[in-house]
């Protein structure tokens, strides 16, 4: 995975409470034995005129310049609730989002979030919709910039905002690593313990 | 200190603490071709090999049809794929896999332990809900999602942080045709859906050690439906004779070993748990769901409850909701309702001795005038052993269709289901709205169960057909 130190991105607005996985994407969308394949699905129930159609909705704002080149969203309270599908965090990272901001996660997206190279970041309702305040007078121009290592947001107007996120999480993060790769890293000691059971109850080893 | 069983377990395969969880060594990965694909294609795309590929098992039963002479087409559209592409990838993972035509394929809970892959004191997972099942055997086995699949096959490890524990000890006895599957009920209607809420369950007593090793399986199975984290019973003599012989089961001098040290997988006296819950197994009766929820378990001679009776913990919104969907009123006698259908199967209750005991009620009768009744054995083992004994024949002759092993209707995926608003009267384990087809209304039950309503065509107490045995 892509480690996650500085990012600069456009940042798209998406501030509604309970935005829920089946929103995120639809089980619809979900046909296939992948995790991939599911970014056309992302968002499909708000992005497309139709139901399971390819007709871009104008009026939904991933579908609007220059917010299809975003890479991050700027959340409502709660986000991700609802199934823990995870196709839903493979989707929002195969399209190409790399943070979320949000006042608050749904517990489970936000795991899901850190396994798949996502930041989950999050911030006061206030503090978000300020930021979207300061963007939206020029998106292009005016991105957000997320710096994990510091664990700060710089919005354009200069004002920095401070966040918190677990030790393990930032380490996955900033590395790239998902929790394979982490657990990879005890190998050694995962096989001595092996070796070892295996000397102890030899019958559980085929 | 004393331990409890999961104790036990838990700390012969504790690796490191990570976090705020721990590592933990895992036994035992088993897939079917529903998840299990996905897991498989998903490592193989990032590159990274299996750790213990011997240890790793797969089998078809989620999406496979059931009818006679099946092949890999299915019902359900886009289900083909799911069984070439996990036939592929086992294959090329170097595991063992219980493919369509293979005598030891069946439904991942009745085969496991069939084979002798689940023993006392391994950690088993499977992206599987019911995976639970296999705790009868004393072994901590429990359904994980497909990434931790994933996390499983390449280093056979799982973070998780240590879950609570809870003990539920059944004093006493099941009265006569009273069964593993109507104390299940039994615990989910008086404790609700939520009572094991992310426990490992020790089920313990006198109640619980007169039950045999198929009737444990079918008391564990419903764990999940328990919101438990898992189920575990302390393994025994019983279990131990079942293992014997088992093609994974130790042999020689290591089966000695082993059971020397399975007989020490039991809770310690002054063991603790998180919680307690004390019954007494008189208590149990014939029980049957009228609702959209496990939880909406009743005795089978009661009525449909009104709401006073269910609000500690359902909603006024959600009684309405399941009342509504099932199509019935309160007040009701159960045994007035009428089914259109009746199902055998499912990893709760599709073992050789469910079959034999529906079979005792069924054997000379016939299935009422209407009723679509189906039998799936739980694996072809089980079918084989069946038609040995001449189950099929009962079956057959009282009206049932005799399928094929696997999950079947316990589930709709968009294969084949019973028909909209039909009521059916079914021995799996979830009552979920649409669970079993579009709008189809789900009554579990015990297998006796099944076979009674399906005689006289309305839920119905299989008591009334009397202690039947059936004789081979
Ligand atoms: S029989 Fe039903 S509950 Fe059991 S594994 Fe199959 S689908 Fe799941």
């Amino acid at each position: 995975m892509q480690p996650f130190t500085v990012l600069t991105a456009i940042a798209m607005p998406l501030i509604r409470a309970n935005v829920d996985t089946d929103a995120i994407i639809p089980s619809r969308e979900m046909k296939k034995v992948s995790k991939t394949g599911l970014s056309d699905g992302l968002f499909a129930g708000w992005r497309y005129q139709e139901v399971g159609g390819r007709d871009p909705n104008p009026d939904f704002v991933m579908n609007r310049a220059p917010y299809d080149k975003s890479e991050i969203i700027l959340g409502g309270v709660n986000f991700g609730c609802g199934s823990s599908r995870e196709h839903a965090v493979w989707a929002l990272a195969e399209y190409g989002f790399r943070a979320i901001l949000a006042p608050s996660f749904a517990p489970i997206f936000q795991a899901n979030c850190i396994t798949n190279g996502i930041l989950p970041v999050e911030l006061a309702a206030d503090i978000i919709a300020r930021i979207a305040q300061d963007l939206e007078q020029d998106p292009q121009q005016r991105q957000l910039v997320i710096d994990l290592p510091q664990q700060t947001v710089t919005s354009p107007d200069g004002s920095i905002y401070g966040f918190e996120i677990g030790g393990e999480a930032k380490e996955m993060l900033l590395e790239g690593l998902d929790p394979i790769d982490l657990t990879l890293k005890l190998r050694d000691r995962i096989q001595a313990v092996r070796v070892a059971g295996q000397n102890r109850r030899p019958w559980e080893y085929l | 200190m004393s331990k409890s069983l999961f104790d036990k377990i838990w700390d012969n395969h504790r690796i490191a603490d990570v976090g705020d969880a721990s590592l933990v060594l895992i036994d035992r990965v088993f897939l079917h071709e529903r998840t299990g694909s996905v897991a498989l294609k998903s490592l193989k795309e990032a590159g990274r090999p299996i750790m213990a590929p011997s240890h790793v098992f797969a089998t078809m039963d989620h999406i496979v049809d059931t009818f006679p002479g099946r092949t890999d087409k299915t019902i359900m559209p886009t289900g083909t794929a799911f069984i070439t592409e996990t036939r592929d990838a086992a294959l090329d993972a170097g595991i063992t896999l219980f493919d369509l035509n293979d005598d030891r394929q069946g439904i991942i809970h009745v085969i496991s332990p069939e084979q002798g892959i689940v023993l006392p004191g391994l950690t088993l997972v499977c992206p599987d809900s019911h995976t639970c099942t296999q705790g009868a055997f004393g072994a901590l086995a429990w359904g994980i999602g497909s990434t931790d699949a994933e996390h499983a096959l390449a280093t056979s490890t799982l973070r998780i942080k240590k879950p609570k524990s809870m003990r539920i000890t059944v004093n006493g006895h099941l009265a006569p045709g009273v069964t593993a599957k109507d104390l299940a009920l039994y615990l989910l209607g008086r404790y609700s859906a939520a009572g094991g809420r992310g426990h490992v369950v020790e089920y313990a007593g006198t109640a619980v050690e007169a039950l045999d090793v198929e009737a444990r399986l079918t008391l564990c199975n419903m764990a999940t439906e328990f919101a438990a984290f898992s189920a575990m019973i302390a393994p025994d003599d019983k279990i131990f004779d079942y293992l014997k012989g088992r093609p994974y089961a130790p042999k020689g001098q290591d089966w000695d070993a082993a059971v020397a040290y399975w007989r020490s997988l039991k809770s310690d006296d002054g063991a603790t748990f998180d919680r307690e819950i004390v019954i007494d197994g008189a208590e149990v009766t014939p029980m049957v769901t009228w609702g959209t929820s496990p939880q909406h378990a009743t005795a089978i001679d009661g009525v449909v409850p009104d709401y006073q009776a269910v609000q500690d913990r359902d909603s006024q919104e959600a009684y309405d909701r399941a009342i509504a969907y099932m199509g019935i009123t309160p007040g009701t006698a159960l045994e007035s309702l009428p089914i259109d259908a009746a199902f055998i199967g499912s990893c709760t209750n599709s073992r050789l001795s469910d079959l034999r005991r529906a079979a005792a009620i069924l054997k000379g009768r016939h299935v009422k005038a209407g009723v679509k009744a189906i039998c799936v054995p739980g694996s072809t083992t089980v079918k084989r052993l069946a038609e040995a004994e001449g189950l099929d024949q009962v079956f057959r002759a009282a009206g049932f269709e005799w399928r094929e092993s696997g999950c079947s209707m316990c589930f709709f995926a968009g294969g084949e289901s019973f028909g909209r608003q039909e009521r059916v009267v079914t021995s799996t384990n979830r009552n979920f709205e649409s669970r079993q087809g579009p709008e189809t209304r789900s009554h579990l039950a015990s297998p006796e169960m099944v076979a009674a309503s399906a005689l006289t065509g309305f839920l119905t107490d299989p008591r009334k057909f009397g202690p039947r045995k059936f004789a081979v």
